[in-house]
């Protein structure tokens, strides 16, 4: 559908000053607000009546505290591509009052992720592009709200690899089945993929082909044992031809280095993520060798915390495949080495038009191992009109519309020090900018953990075979800004 | 119409994909074509039916495929109602549940027809498999149709005592379903869920407890009996269960338990000082308020919690700790919600604002995490501005330079409205921090030279308002901005300099006239706000300084009547009116100056969140700042606790969950209700409590009723007997029927137990009984953990039922540790054969530990050093040895066991005996539960588990009593490291095949004669390693195997005979350390005569 149509628009507006005069006449509003301006199909406007009528009639006396009454997936362009209701239909239109904060925010991500309506609450994430936003009646926690939405996107992802319109609009049944399944009248029932996967699937080339001819079906037959086991989040009868256990130990430093090169603050932030293919229900500890470092940690909830308590060992029965096995917070105390600097002289001279750009980076603290994909971008001042600079290596984009400039610099290169210079032409007669811009600097490190959390070992236990154990670590570039 | 016309457009395209995929497999439509060019809705509809009464499954499910497809692009798909409707009993699992989808969507709308699919469900609610009988019932309950209400009804009721949980927990979802569709069942309902909250299995509790909270949240009564229950449960809920549970906990606490708090009344004000003193704090509480144990076994047990991976739990657990625990202990959840930050912006957005309101009140938590708000420029301005508020309320006299500097390159954001937001944030830190007020003040004047108009507007505005609120010993400030108007060109700022002139005119006698002859100047060509503050200060200058601005004023006046905005034209009026005098306004006149220049308020500057706090944390109320539908209040502490007793039913009779009913005899018996496990670590919780109690009762009993004395004693006697399974029962029902007997003074006592109870809590006694709950409820094999901290003491005598079940030589050795415990007149140890029979019962109970392929003995070796760990000299009266006992350590496989004696030689008691700091820091320790008590004289052994991963390298840990702190090291000697293994001659051959050449190690030593005996040389061998002897038949060679307790790398020592007094030891083992070393000792042991 294109941008929305004129009608729509004024049918809005119309509505809101309905709302401001006549704040107690909702109801009678609301079915104006049905009518004519957000006409779906004739067919559906007629039933949108009706459904109206029906909330008239049993207006219940307090409202039900389903948890998540409905809801609506909207894309970037402002189409309401999905809706689900786990109870009585809600009507589309009190997504105006969504798009009426969409409006107002500058920047998409500035839409409030709570917005009151006369009659409902509509809590929304925004991810991929696309706005979950989910339509609540009552008194709820709103993180339980945010942290569901994001975890059926995190299902969605899982699912179908990617997470955007056209992955859904394409698997909608099977969105539509694992909707159904996540939620039972507004309360979450099965989040966990394993069970999930059980119940519905994932679709594949292969097999949607194979339903085709056969005509099988991709919903599980059986109550996932999983859901009744004391350990839900694994399925059971996994098996592997070859049994592999996986981690991934990342770490992401966020740092504010300010304009002197002193750092304002620096933290590490860690997962462990593990990727676990074993047969059957392998019992596994994993320990470190410097647990002490680890401050602030959650853990999936497979992770037996007593015993991690007690002695700092990790012991869990993994769910079967992708699964985030542990995140935790560098204690504080810990210096945390800055792997980067940066060496940079922006001027902007007072009467000129111009302005002079060199910024320089170089390694430092990352005890020989090379810092890759180095992605420096920043927001430059809205007066700059263009750029004219001169990467020693690597690209660079600048955007004059969004003043977004980008340098992809690569791999740092300790003899040869990457190095971005050249001059900014600014609007004529403009006066010189004031702040100057904040640098984004993104980087990877392989085979560090810039903490040096070491994994000490792997052990299984309740299976005979002897499984694949692989560990590998990486430290990233979190929230990592240089200020000028 | 537009859109409708867009609308059908649309449609047919889609139409036309439609029929292209169709002519695939079966349908045979050849009509297909067509359909693009009609494009009309029930044209479309018309294929779908044909598909849908199709005899084959494949299109049908193609057509319900289309159809969900329809629903959920939320067009009308309700005419197929009847032809979806006669699938509903397909036998195609996927179809079915398409068709339920639908079914749920449109029932409400074709009631009539919808009925028609209930039978189908009615048959599935019988239906053998629990999956089945789910979906039936959820699909059913779905249905909103209020004539199948009674029929839902009896579905509920039937699954509510299904075997299958998880079809009970379709009941609770389903009774929340049916509750809103006919609140008359209400009565009805909540039986069902008062049984469903009965129910211990953890997939029903979330569900059933959102089912209270839809039902009846005010019938807190059906909660006092399953309280205990719930908390137990909760770490092992599912995590959407937990945060429904915990809320309504904290509902439940605030009106069953008293306030925590009202030692802190005086403390609320001061919160600096609180913090500083913070453990005398500690002592001063438990000598005023005393905690239900129940309140702390909720705030214990929600602990854990905090490391969960979803943020909502995290969350109601923060608001948990932050309305009902004491003040001291809500810090605790302050670094979990920092870490939340880390999450998704949505979730920061909300977390920050909680945290703003908490950080209101108690800016303490949040001060050591202040750069974790430390705003990026990535952040959306929402997210910053809630960081800058939190920064604000965190700001004192010790942090603000750091925060000034900080705001400061806010202040150039190139987001005009965050950089608006930090001139309002200095501005209040200069008001709240008068040291910095002169800093701030100077910092805002500097800005008005900044070129942004916004930011320069919010800089007069908040200097505005900060010259109000301290409005002597400015005038600099005023003279300054008077220099600066000319360069001033945003009306909104250049009307507050005026204003500011205008009220202070008397502070700037000599620049506000001139400021005035310049207005007078330019006043046509000012904006209409400036105008009016042009007014507005001739006005009063006139009135203060008539000589000098009387001509000025009177021009200006004149101007102002002839303007273009009739605000101005009136405003002009009024004033001439209010100050001129005339014959006319003499009344007004004579209080022109009153009018205006009275005094004004100055205006607060102050957190936004400030009114938030009325609002419970983490709920959407408290997001919006309004009441949101459904709210609940969080009510008041009652002032006086409501008798705990309903709770405590349990306590006093702790193997059975009495369920009581009006009308029942209270000696129902139920011992079936809980499984083994629970009914266990009741038992256990409860005979260290009422141990506790009875000992605590004992020492007070001067001033307690006699009468309480009797009772407590009975009481404790009781209990005792309960564990000792031997009379369970008769006993059981004695105390029952005492307790009948008595209930009423117990009642009155029963504030004492508590009292007693809470205090043990207090000392970490509890955490014990928490843990082993923890434990239990969790997983069988983590189990044996808390039993074995304990049953390594010499309890010997007590071990004489081998054959007993597991549970009960447990339970008796933990009980009797206990008496010995209380008793502390356990003598030094005597790790003697008995004490391996009790390792061998246990090792033979607690399989699960040791992995089975792993064949360990116990030695048949008893002779055991003692080394000294810390000398009673240097331990300030503690005095503690070790011993390696030789057990393989059941806390973990690869951890050796050492036992410890500790021993209290000083005249007074030692308290809180514990391991502290380790190092490394990565050392694995086992450590022994905390001993609360040492008497003079006494000493206790205890056991814990070190990995010391196959070195000899010492373990260093800090020994603490209450008050002081002992570093002490342990050193393995390297037989220690070893534990024996079984091994048949052949297989320790093989094995020793494998591990030649660098595995190999191998001395020529010479062996006294006297030495030369099989017995001898297994005595000497054993005596310095802990390996287990090869049964052979060669008689000149001695097999010994063993494992490395860490790594289990087998260690293989074998000694032949060559010519008498010669012989060639070998060691064969991977470990090539531990080899020579272990080489050297063996040949230490062997060669000495």
């Amino acid at each position: 559908m294109v941008p929305l149509p004129p009608v729509v628009a004024a049918g809005r507006g119309r509505r809101v000053n309905m709302d401001l005069s006549r704040p107690n006449l909702q109801l009678s509003v609301e079915g104006a607000r049905t009518g004519p301006q957000r006409n779906w199909g004739e067919a559906g406007s007629e039933e949108d009546f009706k459904v109206k009528n029906e909330t008239k009639r049993r207006e219940p006396p307090s409202p039900s505290s389903t948890m998540i009454h409905s809801l609506f997936l909207i894309n970037a362009s402002g189409d309401i591509f999905l809706e689900k209701h786990w109870k009585s239909v809600v009507s589309r239109s009190v997504c105006d009052y969504f798009f009426e904060a969409q409006e107002r925010a500058s920047e998409p991500e500035n839409v409030p992720p709570v917005i009151p309506t006369p009659h409902h609450y509509l809590i929304s994430v925004l991810r991929h592009r696309i706005y979950f936003v989910a339509v609540i009646q009552s008194e709820v926690p709103p993180l339980f709200v945010i942290e569901f939405l994001h975890r059926v996107v995190d299902t969605f992802q899982d699912y179908f690899g990617v997470c955007t319109e056209a992955a859904i609009k394409d698997n909608v049944v099977v969105v539509y089945e694992l909707l159904e399944e996540m939620l039972d009248n507004g309360f979450p029932l099965a989040t966990e993929s394993n069970i999930l996967k059980e119940l519905i699937k994932p679709p594949t080339i292969l097999r949607t082909m194979v339903n085709t001819i056969t005509g099988s079906t991709n919903v599980g037959e059986q109550l996932p044992t999983g859901q009744l086991s004391v350990v839900p989040w694994r399925r059971t009868g996994v098996k592997y031809t070859n049994n592999e256990a996986y981690f991934d130990v990342v770490e992401e430093i966020d740092a504010i280095i300010d304009k002197s090169g002193s750092t304002i603050t620096a933290e590490i932030q860690g997962v462990v993520d593990a990727c676990v293919k074993l047969t059957g229900m392998p019992d596994l500890t994993l320990s470190f060798m410097n647990p002490r470092l680890l401050d602030d940690v959650s853990f999936h909830p497979c992770v037996r915390f007593k015993r991690w308590e007690a002695e700092r060992i990790l012991s869990f029965i993994p769910p079967d495949g992708n699964f985030r096995l542990l995140s935790y917070h560098v204690s504080s105390q810990n210096l945390v080495a800055i792997p980067v600097y940066v060496k940079h002289n922006i001027t902007f001279r007072e009467g000129s038009s111009q302005g002079r750009f060199d910024m320089t980076l170089g390694p430092k603290q990352t005890m020989g191992k090379a810092v890759e994909a180095v992605l420096v971008s920043s927001q430059l001042p809205r007066g700059v009109l263009n750029v004219n600079l001169n990467p020693s290596q690597g690209t660079y984009t600048f955007d004059p519309v969004t003043k977004l400039l980008s340098w992809d610099v690569g791999k740092i290169n300790p003899q040869k020090l990457p190095n971005l210079k050249g001059s900014m032409s600014l609007q004529a007669g403009a006066s010189k900018p004031d702040e100057n811009p904040t640098f984004n600097i993104q980087f990877k490190i392989q085979q560090m953990a810039i903490s040096g959390l070491k994994v000490n070992r792997l052990d299984m236990y309740g299976e005979k075979y002897k499984p694949f154990k692989g560990i590998k670590y990486m430290t990233k570039a979190g929230k990592f800004q240089v200020r000028t | 119409m537009s859109s409708a016309a867009l609308y059908n457009d649309q449609t047919g395209v889609e139409t036309a994909v439609d029929a292209g995929q169709e002519s695939t497999p079966s349908t045979s439509n050849n009509s297909g074509a067509a359909f693009g060019l009609f494009s009309a809705d029930f044209k479309k509809n018309e294929d779908l039916k044909e598909m849908l009464e199709s005899n084959k499954e494949s299109p049908k499910l193609e057509a319900m495929k289309r159809i969900v497809g329809l629903i959920a692009k939320g067009k009308n798909a309700s005419e197929l109602f009847p032809a979806v409707v006669k699938n509903v009993a397909s036998k195609n699992i996927e179809l079915k549940k398409l068709v339920y989808v639908y079914l749920v969507r449109y029932a409400e709308e074709q009631q009539d027809l919808a009925l028609l699919s209930i039978s189908t469900f009615q048959r599935a609610l019988k239906d053998p498999n629990q999956f089945i009988r789910a979906s039936a019932l959820r699909v059913l309950s779905s249905i909103r149709v209020p004539i199948i209400v009674p029929i839902m009804m009896l579905a509920i009721k039937e699954a509510a005592s299904d075997l299958s949980p998880y079809v009970r927990k379709t009941s609770a979802h389903a009774i929340q379903k049916l509750f809103s569709l006919d609140p008359d069942q209400k009565e009805q309902l909540i039986e069902v869920i008062e049984k469903l909250l009965k129910d211990k299995s953890t997939l029903v509790a979330g569900s059933v407890v959102m089912a209270f909270e839809e039902v009846c949240p005010d019938r807190i009564d059906l909660i006092h009996k399953n309280y205990r229950k719930l908390c137990n449960l909760l770490v092992d809920v599912e995590e959407w269960g937990q945060v429904v549970i915990i809320s309504m906990l904290t509902r439940y606490a605030r009106t069953q338990f008293t306030s925590p708090w009202k030692g802190d009344a005086l403390d609320e004000n001061s919160e600096k000082a609180f913090y500083e003193s913070d453990a005398e704090r500690n002592q001063a509480e438990t000598n005023t308020y005393i905690m239900d144990p129940d309140h702390r076994l909720l705030l214990r047990n929600t602990k854990p919690l905090l490391q969960s991976r979803n943020t909502a739990v995290v969350m109601s657990v923060g608001q948990l700790y932050w309305h009902l625990a004491p003040k001291h202990e809500v810090s605790l959840v302050t670094k979990s919600l920092v870490r939340l930050l880390r999450s998704h912006r949505e979730v920061q957005f909300i977390v920050l604002q909680n945290i703003a309101t908490m950080s209101i009140q108690r800016k303490g938590m949040f001060e050591p995490y202040m750069k974790s708000f430390y705003v990026r420029s990535t952040d959306p301005t929402h997210i910053k501005t809630l960081k800058l508020e939190i920064l604000t309320n965190l700001a004192n006299e010790a942090n603000i330079s750091t925060i000034l500097r900080e705001f400061q390159t806010y202040v150039k954001s190139q987001d005009k409205a965050f950089a608006a937001a930090t001139i309002q944030a200095i501005g209040r830190c200069a008001t709240n921090i008068s040291e910095v007020a002169d800093t701030c003040l100077n910092g805002l004047v500097l800005l008005l030279s900044n070129r942004d108009e916004t930011v320069v507007a919010e800089s007069v505005v908040v200097i505005k308002k900060l010259l109000q609120t301290q409005p002597s010993e400015h005038s600099e400030i005023i003279k300054h901005m008077a220099k600066l108007f000319d360069n001033i060109t945003v009306p909104m700022a250049r009307a507050s300099i005026l204003w500011l002139m205008g009220e202070y005119c008397e502070k700037v006698p000599k620049i506000a006239p001139d400021v005035l002859r310049k207005m007078a100047k330019s006043f046509t060509a000012e904006e209409d706000i400036v105008k009016l503050q042009i007014v507005n200060l001739a006005a009063k200058l006139y009135l203060t300084n008539s000589k000098q601005t009387k001509l000025l004023t009177q021009y200006i006046l004149n101007l102002g009547k002839y303007d273009q905005n009739y605000d101005i034209r009136d405003r002009t009026r009024f004033i001439r009116q209010l100050i001129v005098p005339s014959e006319k306004s003499s009344a007004l006149n004579k209080y022109a100056r009153r009018i205006l220049l009275a005094a004004k308020p100055a205006p607060v500057l102050e957190s936004a969140f400030k009114d938030r706090e009325r609002f419970q944390l983490g709920t959407l109320s408290h997001s919006l700042n309004t009441k949101a539908a459904g709210y609940q209040e969080l009510s008041d502490w009652p002032s006086v606790a409501p008798d705990t007793a309903v709770r405590n039913v349990e306590i006093i009779e702790p193997v059975n969950e009495i369920v009581p009913k009006a009308g029942k005899s209270k000696h129902l018996k139920s011992d079936k209700f809980y499984s083994d496990e629970e009914e266990e670590k009741e038992e256990r919780s409860d005979s260290s409590s009422s141990e506790d109690g009875s000992s605590s009762s004992s020492s007070s009993s001067e001033e307690s009723e006699d009468e309480s004395q009797e009772e407590s004693s009975k009481h404790s006697s009781a209990s005792e007997n309960t564990s000792s399974e031997s009379e369970q029962n008769s006993s059981d029902s004695e105390s029952d029927s005492k307790q009948k007997k008595t209930k009423k003074t117990q009642k009155k006592k029963k504030a004492k137990t508590a009292a007693a109870q809470s205090d043990s809590d207090e000392n970490g006694n509890g955490v014990e009984a928490s843990s082993s709950s923890m434990e239990s409820s969790s997983a069988s094999e983590t189990d044996s953990d808390s039993d074995t901290d304990e049953d390594m003491k010499p309890a010997q005598n007590n071990i004489r039922e081998k054959s007993k079940l597991q549970v009960k030589p447990k339970k008796e050795v933990s009980l009797l540790d206990l008496d010995d415990f209380s008793q502390t007149s356990t003598n030094a140890p005597k790790p003697s054969v008995v004490s391996h029979s009790l390792l061998s019962d246990l090792e033979g109970l607690s399989l699960s530990n040791i992995s089975s392929a792993m064949q360990v003995t116990t030695s048949t070796f008893s002779q055991v050093k003692d080394y000294d760990l810390l000398h009673h000299m240097s331990g300030k009266g503690l005095a503690a040895k070790y011993h390696f006992p030789r057990q393989p350590c059941l806390y973990q496989p690869c951890m050796v066991t050492v036992q410890l004696v500790l021993s209290n030689t000083s005249d007074h008691s030692l308290e809180e005996i514990h391991i502290g700091e380790r190092s490394p820091a990565s050392l694995n320790i086992h450590c022994f539960n905390t001993i609360e008590r040492l008497e003079p004289g006494a000493s206790v052994t205890v056991s814990m588990g070190i990995d010391f991963s196959d070195s000899t390298q010492a373990a260093n840990f800090q020994l603490c009593t209450k008050t002081d702190q002992f570093n002490v090291s342990i050193q393995p000697a390297v037989g220690e490291l070893l534990m024996p293994s079984t091994m048949t001659e052949e297989d320790f051959c093989k094995e020793q095949s494998k591990l030649l050449g660098m595995n190999e190690t191998s001395a020529t030593i010479t062996v006294p004669t006297a030495n030369i005996s099989r017995l001898a040389i297994n005595k000497e061998i054993l005596s310095v390693a802990n390996v287990g002897a090869v049964p052979s038949n060669q008689s000149d060679v001695h097999r010994f195997a063993g494992k490395a307790v860490s790594s289990g790398s087998l260690v293989l020592v074998s000694l032949s005979l060559q010519q008498s007094p010669t012989a060639l030891l070998t060691v064969n083992t991977e470990k090539s350390v531990m080899a020579s070393m272990l080489l050297r000792v063996l040949t230490q042991a062997l060669t000495a005569a």
